[in-house]
């Protein structure tokens, strides 16, 4: 897998903001931030109430996404480029969402948001409106997903890779930091789990760090490259990040991302817990 | 108050980031929470959009937020030391605060 078949550059991106066939999607977790402004031309899709069915505690399916592109006016064939807030995070997980429903040709904004405004490159507040298509999605590719008992099977026999922050995976935090801290669920890591937060794997101003550096980073950290690995966070979102890293630029071969992430894990009943900055043992 | 709810119900369900100049969520207990909020300045004046970090003891990233248009930020974080660090096009400047359970209240100067 090549950096150049995933991701864009942002002056890429400026210089091909009307180039037919080319779509650009905003996914933001402050779902107020593109009405503000966005990309001139892009589309915005809800991680909440686009991409989240209203009464399961699922994503929507296969149906439910056909439906939601053709009506934002996205083909099959078209490059989707997403971008968002918060350095990617939720435009990753509508990465992976696009690729579990087979999407041929979608891509990341390297640095999202975040470095297209530092970089100081138009935003408008102009309404977008494309024609609808009729988008059909494929069969969800579950070998990207995984599902709690995936997880609990993977302790101590497979990558299992925390991408929280060093507070969520002691346990000293339940939440991401701009998140009041007020759930009921259990807090700590998955025994076994390494600890590498998403945020090693960007740079300051949002961008991906090389491929050298994310090769060392998670070979220093001690991921088995000979094993399959599944990465969690709280919600999936950061932990797509990491998916994303893995799997599209460095190109490991099994890799999944855990969606149900600490909010289920955390709440199963008599599932293992280890607590601190160790990674933990199997219990026998 | 329905806005108020809506906010709160939002922080349950996922990473959305609250608005950062809106009141605290009435959910909030300030007896429990340690929350680390203020604003970023440059020349005595507010920015709005610029990007905070909020960094642990080691230095690690924890949380991102971005300025209110009245230049304010707002982290829920637990008692110890931390490091404010913001970023915008007006320049950089980060603060190191050492934050109790309840209200601590900050200011981060840009600087070129």
């Amino acid at each position: 897998m090549s950096r150049e078949n995933v991701l864009v550059s942002a002056q890429w991106a400026q210089e091909n903001l009307e180039t037919p066939g080319i779509v650009f999607v905003e996914v933001d977790e402050d779902t107020a931030a593109y009405d503000r402004n966005h990309i001139p031309g892009a589309v915005k899709l809800d991680w909440k109430t686009d991409l989240q069915d209203p009464v399961r505690r699922d994503f929507v399916n296969r149906d439910q996404f056909s439906a939601l592109l053709s009506e934002r006016g996205i083909g099959n064939n078209d490059i989707v480029i997403l971008y968002g807030g918060n350095n990617n995070w939720f435009a990753a997980y509508a990465y992976w969402y696009f690729k579990l429903y087979g999407h041929l040709d979608v891509r990341l904004l390297d640095g999202g948001r975040k470095k297209w405004e530092l970089d100081d490159r138009p935003l408008s507040t102009d309404a977008v409106t494309r024609n609808a298509t009729n988008y059909e999605a494929k069969s969800p590719d579950n070998s990207i997903r995984a599902f709690r008992d995936d997880v609990v099977s993977a302790i101590g026999a497979q990558n299992l890779v925390d991408v929280r922050s060093p507070d969520e995976y002691t346990g000293r935090l339940l939440a991401p930091a701009h998140l009041p801290q007020e759930q009921s669920q259990r807090a700590g890591h998955i025994p076994t789990a390494l600890s590498v937060p998403w945020s090693k794997a960007a740079n300051a101003d949002g961008t991906f760090k090389s491929d050298d550096e994310l090769r060392d980073l998670y070979a220093e950290a001690g991921l088995d490259g000979q094993k399959s690995t599944i990465a969690y966070c709280r919600i999936g979102e950061r932990s797509s990040h990491t998916w994303f890293v893995l799997r599209e630029l460095l190109g490991h071969a099994e890799v999944r991302n855990y969606d149900g992430s600490w909010t289920e894990y955390g709440s199963l009943v008599g599932v293992p817990i280890a607590l601190g900055e160790e990674p933990g043992k199997v219990e026998v | 108050m329905s806005a108020l709810t809506q906010q709160s119900a939002q922080n349950i369900a996922g990473c959305a980031a609250p608005d950062q100049s809106a009141p605290l969520p009435a959910s909030v207990d300030l007896n429990k929470e340690t929350v680390i909020s203020g604003v970023v300045d440059v020349d005595g004046q507010p920015v709005s959009g610029a990007y905070v970090r909020l960094l642990d003891a080691s230095g690690e990233f924890t949380a991102e937020v971005v300025t209110s248009p009245e230049g304010v930020f707002r982290f829920f974080a637990a008692p110890g030391t931390w490091t404010l660090r913001a970023l915008a096009r007006a320049g950089e400047g980060s603060t190191e605060v050492t934050a109790a359970v309840g209200q601590n209240t900050v200011s981060v100067t840009l600087s070129d």
